[in-house]
């Protein structure tokens, strides 16, 4: 199912690095999603990454999991990560589930988590 | 009262996102809210990665059960897997066999109606997810 | 010929036979549902509607003149008001409704055709009539069916709303729920997608639960509003528990009831406050009359 021709797009702006998950991926194209983006990181020397999951009607507990642990991998290459846009369903639901990811930090939208990185960033400097 | 409404063959995790989008046309034909119909497809979606993982494939099918009005849909999963010695253990959490967290069968459970598991060495594994509109 | 046969004499003198018949082939067509309706009911109700129509017959037209809205239909009226009452609350369907009073056509007709097989032209219109009597009583059923379901429908609605809690915008980015009364897991469901659903609306930073009217926090709640909290966290806000009485505060230690990683304010006032101070909100007292 890999459309390898057809990636999900990831930019990277002000050393931040935005990727919008489409919806209905398989457990394979999360993978390699994963893969590209630790390889991203690395590539842009990134210090933020934002991962909009808006258009994701479904998160179950492997989805939850690789979100888990692409947030994990960013932040130990230093890369603060933000998870944004759930929806109210699938928050429910993951917390049915068990699945807090109490690890992820999360934001409303995009436009908040740049934010947040941006002055974190500008703090340090 | 109760038609198949579709079927899916489980052998690769491409199948189970077809299965998901099977479980999300039977949900919307029932009028179901977006609360039950996200949790009902969450549900599948674990059941289904199991079977494909752990029970060497298999197949999901789709129908629905209850009187108009009150419109119910029945997803049963079987697999040709070696079976679940500890069902009861299976379906708490923090049980796995594989990497996971274990949260998938026992997780499913508490996202829908209604839930029954039966295994056998012989016959694989079936798991039966029933789930209303509300 | 006032000792012709038609459908109406039938049902008035042949009432047991009708009766009797007319179960059968409820039982054979399927249409008994034992599930739903127990074989008892079933044939109280059968007796029920046949006796309200060998009381009204007598009185009111059956042949082309015949109208279910008539005065001397009202005992029929009245048995299907019943009938549909009880099938509504087991959940019978239109289609079932339909066939259960449409089985009565076989035994009349069978009993039409012996006792009027040597006069064609009359047995003809003796079945027309009884077609559409049947037809009649039966269109009435369904409709009252429907009738009956949709009243339900409107009730629960009401219901609904009067259960459900009022998310409230109070500030640029905060949102609030009072939470008043028990807490059940329905409840808890309808305030957290209230909640989550108004977090999305109004891009809503920070979540106020004010628990001050709720009557008791046991596990059960605390269980509700760990969850609800969250939830609304994995949305991207965050959640402040606030109206924690002295009275709760105790029940709550002494049940042994935690509340992890939740900001807890005692009431609205500190849990705003809280709010603000995330929020970077200053808010001041201005200098009267500038």
């Amino acid at each position: 199912m890999l459309d390898a021709a057809n990636p999900i797009p990831m930019m990277t702006i002000n050393g931040c690095i935005i990727v919008a998950i489409r919806d209905d991926l398989d457990d394979q194209e999360i993978v390699s999603l994963q893969d590209r983006l630790v390889e991203e990181v690395a590539k842009r020397n990134a210090h933020g990454v934002v991962i909009d999951i808006s258009s994701l009607e479904i998160v179950d507990t492997f989805a939850g999991r690789m979100l888990a642990a692409m947030a994990q991998m960013a932040r130990v290459m230093n890369a603060r990560t933000i998870v944004v846009g759930m929806r109210p369903a699938v928050a429910m639901t993951l917390v049915e589930l068990g699945m807090t990811l109490d690890g992820v930090e999360t934001a409303l939208n995009a436009d908040r988590a740049i934010n947040a990185i941006v002055s974190d960033r500008s703090n340090k400097l | 009262m109760t038609d198949e409404a579709a079927r899916v063959t489980l052998k690769t995790s491409g199948d189970v996102a077809f299965a998901r989008q099977a479980a999300a046309k039977a949900m919307a034909a029932i009028g179901a809210s977006t609360i039950k119909s996200t949790k009902f497809v969450t549900a599948v979606s674990e059941i289904a990665r199991n079977a494909v993982i752990y029970g060497r494939g298999g197949v999901i099918s789709f129908s629905e059960a209850g009187a108009a009005g009150q419109k119910r849909v029945v997803a049963v999963c079987t697999d040709r897997g070696p079976g679940i010695d500890d069902i009861d253990r299976a379906v708490s959490d923090g049980f796995s066999t594989g990497k996971s967290l274990g949260l998938g069968l026992g997780g499913a459970k508490r996202l829908v109606d209604r839930f029954e598991i039966t295994s056998s060495s012989k016959q694989g594994t079936k798991v039966t997810l029933e789930c209303g509109p509300r | 010929m006032p000792n012709e046969t038609t459908v109406a004499s039938i049902i008035i003198n042949d009432y047991d036979r009708v009766l009797a018949e007319w179960l059968k082939v409820q039982t054979a067509e399927g249409v008994k549902r034992t599930d739903l309706v127990s074989g008892k009911e079933s044939e109280q109700q059968s007796r029920e509607l046949l006796s309200a129509m060998a009381k009204a017959m007598p009185k009111e037209a059956t042949d082309d003149d015949l109208d279910l809205a008539e005065a001397g239909w009202e005992p029929v009226r009245d048995a299907l008001e019943d009938i549909a009452e009880n099938r509504t609350q087991r959940g019978v369907s239109t289609t079932e409704m339909g066939w259960f009073i449409g089985a009565l056509k076989q035994p009349l007709f069978k009993m039409l055709q012996s006792e009027l097989g040597e006069k064609p032209r009359v047995l003809m219109r003796e079945i027309w009539n009884a077609t559409r009597l049947i037809d009649q009583i039966s269109l009435h059923a369904i409709e009252t069916l429907v009738s009956k379901r949709e009243a339900i429908i409107e009730r629960q609605r009401a219901e609904m709303t009067e259960v459900a809690a009022p998310v409230v915008k109070i500030w640029d980015s905060i949102v609030t729920v009072p939470l008043i009364g028990t807490l059940d897991s329905f409840r808890a469901q309808t305030v957290m997608e209230n909640l989550l659903d108004a977090i999305v609306q109004w891009e809503a930073e920070v979540a106020i639960i004010d628990i001050t009217g709720v009557s008791t926090v046991d596990t059960m709640v605390a269980q509700h509003l760990l969850k609800t909290a969250s939830a609304v966290r994995l949305m991207g806000a965050e959640c402040v528990i606030c109206g924690i009485s002295p009275k709760i505060a105790q029940t709550v230690v002494n049940l042994g009831v935690e509340l992890p990683n939740i900001v807890t304010r005692v009431d609205l006032e500190s849990g705003l406050a809280y709010a603000f101070d995330r929020l970077g909100v200053q808010v001041g007292r201005g200098s009267a009359g500038a």
